[in-house]
Parts: C-alpha cells; structure tokens; sequence
C-alpha cells in the first residue's frame, strides 16, 4: 500500500507529534508513505477568507505532483484535508475555475486525483481485522470520547467523509485497539479552530464546552484527528480555568498515538512528550496491561 | 426583529456581488433558521447566518460587511451542511469577508484579517506557514505582547512549536500563485 503523503504545515511545528505518530503506525502496518516532494501550504483558512482563486489555486501544485507520481494522496490534518478536497471539487465542478488556476499555474489540473484522510485508509483499505491482528497490547477497556470537529465531515457534498452528524470511523478504530469508545453529543461541534490567537475568548468558550461534554460521557482522554483540535482543546485548558474557574486534566491525544502505544512503537517516535496536558493516564492504562502480560 | 438596512447608493449591489462570487442563489432561501440553530457562534454575535441572508435579499448596502459574524464565524461550515435548501451560507460569509477587506470596512474584534494577512506572508515568503513570524507580526500590529506568553516556554521546552522557518517548499510556484492572482484581482 503505497500513498503520496501530504504533511501539511503543522507537521513542522504544532503537530510534529501527530505526523511522527501517524509515519510510525503507517510503517508499522506496512503502509508506504511518499512524501510529496517539496510540498507547499494549503492556504489554510487564512486562504479561503481572503480570496477564491487563491484559495483555489495553492493546494493544485501538491494535487498535480500526486497526479505525476500516480499515486492517491493521504492527508492526516483535517484543515489541509479540507482544503484540498474542496480545491478538487471547485476544479472538477467548475470548467471557468479550472481554467483560471490553469493559467495562475502555467499548467492544467483536472481535479481527479483521490484525497483521503488516513482514517479512510485504515478503514476502506486495511481493515479493522488487520489492525485487531497487529497490537501488541490493547487500550484495556480505556474510555476514548472520538472528536472529529467540523472539517473531516463538513461540507459533506465536498469531504465525503462516514456520517457527517454521527461519525464512527475513530470509534470503531478504538474498539478495534481495545478500548471503550463513548457515546457523546460533541463529536462535530467546532472548537473554534483557526480564531485561536485572534478570538482566544470563543475558543475557549467552545473548547470548554466540548470537554465538559467528553469529562461528563465519562471519558478518559479525548482522541483528534486534527492539528487544530488538538492544540486548541490541550493548550487552552489553563484559560478555561482563569476564564471559567473550571479545572480539567484531560489528555487530548492523536489517534495515531493511541495506536501507535497498542502497535508498541517507542514513546519519543509518538511525541507524547509534546501534549501540554499530561497523557500519564492513558500511558498508565495500557502498560498496566503489557505488565500483566 | 425589525431588520433595517441601508440599500446600497450606486453601481452592482453588494447581493448580486456575492451571488457572483459564491455561486450561490440567495433567493432560495426561505428562512427556516437551520443555520442559525446549529451555528457554532450564534450565542456571540448579534447577527446570526440566517439575518445575513435576509439583509443580503433585502438589498442591504455596504453596511453589512460590518456585521460581527463575518469575522465570528469559525468557518465550521455547519450552514451548509444543514441548509435544507443547499445554500452554501460559508461560502457567502467568505465573499462578505473578501468584500470587506477590498471596501476596507472597520476592523473587526480580534483582527482576523489581519492574522490571515500574517499568515499570507510567511506562506508567500516560505511556500509553507511559519507560526512564529505569523504571530508577531499579529502582535506587533494588534499590540497584544503579552497574550499567550506564559505558554510560550514550555512549547519551546516541549518543541511544540517550531523556531525557525522550513525550507523544502516550491517557493517558485507559490510566488507565481500569489502573483497571478494579484494580477487576477486587478483585472
């Protein structure tokens, strides 16, 4: 299994945990990741607030070097995950569109190659049996609260990804590993994402919604799949307690990290070190298990 | 509520400007207010999606790019995932959004267009984003130093967030991009 990878700006600086977890799972269950050579940003938010053709145009360059290497993309940020999706689809569904990037590029890009997020692959292409195979020790019964926010799922027409009110994809991921995963309200509320420095009072305000809910399901950790997510939700628990006067200590971990402690990959490949809420009890939880054994 | 507006004096009005760049039709909407019972920020603004459209119908004029949500909204795209109509409501937020930067409308709480200017120019500088001059340039022109700064060690300490900017981008490419389009703008 063979991907052209797409890291995305964070896996340099914020999220350097999420993509050596994700790049340490992959080689783990014996899927290739090619890295797209010398990849550039997405345009992030930044780029659709500002302009269409813009924000249109800066992922084709990466979709057009996937194209040459025939190979479908993977993507582990649900930002860049979103960003490119909807480039294929303005590009595809709009000919006058296609032709602008064409000549803002000097080259022509239909819109076809496959974007998928990591977690489709894991599903559509491994399989859970496969996953159940590989560990080497499970959560043990650890309540896992799956939070997807807004740009896996919406806009559905455009991202495509499993139910967009109700998704179970990272669920059902983490019973396969052996935990238990919660039925909670929050999974797609927004978390504020990218007003984190300009409106830190609404991130706050949200993050503090979507933990109370994970703390109350009676989750043990929160697992994301997003850079945004999880920054927003770990770094700002200190500003809910001074905003709100309410204290948490909940773990925000990647998905990839939860499997990559099942697939007994080394703690610094995972960037645990990296989480500003301590993950102490979900490591805690699964050793107890590797001691008994 | 009464909603009043201030019809537009001259020229394109700022509905049919929209409608041209989102691609949506404006009219299908029948105000069943899904958009504003499932947005995100719709306990803090005073204008919810649903009354942005209905001033967008009703003719409103410039005005309307001062309305807090175009810079409240979090771009979760909730709007449209759930309008029964299939109007694409983000989309419209981000033609608002562009207009009010081209009509230099008043500069909202937080500065948003300007952390998206920030974020624009180590893109453009880099080919990929670069956090730490992205958020001073924020501070400098927002004048909040000390905002955040009890974090910043320990994301240091932790390699959280990276110090220097990445090499390995496309630079050429992205130049180009930012480049044509500027040229595009112009047209």
């Amino acid at each position: 299994m063979e991907y052209a990878y797409y890291p995305g700006c964070a896996s340099e600086s914020t999220a350097r945990d999420q993509h050596s977890s994700s790049k340490a799972v992959a080689s783990a269950l014996g899927i290739n990741f090619v890295e797209i050579p010398n990849w550039s940003c997405c345009g992030a938010t930044a780029a659709h607030q500002t302009d269409r053709l813009l924000a249109v145009s800066l992922p084709a360059p990466n979709l057009l070097t996937a194209q040459q290497m025939g190979l479908d993309v993977v993507v582990n940020c649900a930002a860049c995950y979103s960003r490119l999706k909807m480039a294929n689809h303005e590009i595809s569904t709009h000919p006058e569109i296609r032709e602008k990037v064409g000549e803002v590029l000097g080259r022509d890009y239909d819109g076809s190659v496959k974007v998928r997020h990591l977690l489709e692959i894991l599903h559509e292409d491994l399989g859970m049996e496969v996953i159940r195979d590989r560990i080497k020790q499970t959560l043990n019964g650890l309540k896992v609260a799956s939070y997807y926010g807004c740009l896996l799922v919406r806009p559905p027409e455009v991202t495509q990804f499993d139910d967009p009110e109700n998704p179970t994809s990272m669920d059902r991921l983490v019973k396969a590993l052996g935990g238990e995963d919660l039925d909670w309200p929050h999974k797609v509320e927004c978390c504020g994402g990218g007003l984190a420095l300009t409106r830190t009072d609404v991130v706050v305000k949200l993050s503090e919604s979507i933990i109370g809910m994970a703390q109350a399901a009676g989750a043990e950790c929160i697992a994301v799949a997003c850079p945004m997510c999880q920054v927003n939700l770990d770094l700002r628990q200190i500003d809910i307690k001074k905003a709100m006067g309410k204290k948490y200590d909940m773990p925000i971990v990647y998905i990839t990290q939860l499997m990559g402690l099942c697939l007994g990959v080394p703690y610094e490949e995972l960037g645990l070190n990296k989480l500003m809420v301590s993950p102490s009890r979900v490591v805690d939880a699964i050793a107890a298990v590797q001691n008994q054994s | 509520m009464a909603i009043r507006i201030k019809k537009g004096r001259s020229g394109k009005s700022i509905r049919s400007i929209v409608q041209e760049m989102s691609d949506v039709d404006l009219s299908l909407c029948f105000q069943c207010k899904k958009c504003s019972s499932g947005c995100t920020v719709s306990g803090m603004t005073k204008s919810p999606p649903s009354e942005i459209i209905r001033r967008l119908q009703l003719g409103a004029g410039d005005e309307i790019l001062e309305r807090d949500i175009i810079w409240t909204c979090s771009s979760c795209e909730t709007c449209y995932a759930r309008c029964p109509m299939g109007i694409d409501v983000a989309s419209v937020i981000d033609a608002l959004r562009s207009l009010a930067i081209e009509k230099k409308a008043a500069v909202p709480e937080g500065n948003v267009p300007l952390f998206n200017k920030a974020f624009l120019k180590t893109v453009r500088a880099f080919g990929r984003a670069y956090d730490l001059a992205m958020i001073g340039i924020y501070k400098l022109g927002t004048g909040t130093f000390m905002k955040d700064t009890e974090k910043f060690p320990t994301m240091v300490m932790k390699k959280k967030i990276a110090l220097l900017p990445v090499w390995g981008a496309d630079r050429k490419t992205v130049r180009r991009i930012f480049k044509e389009v500027d040229r595009d703008k112009g047209k």
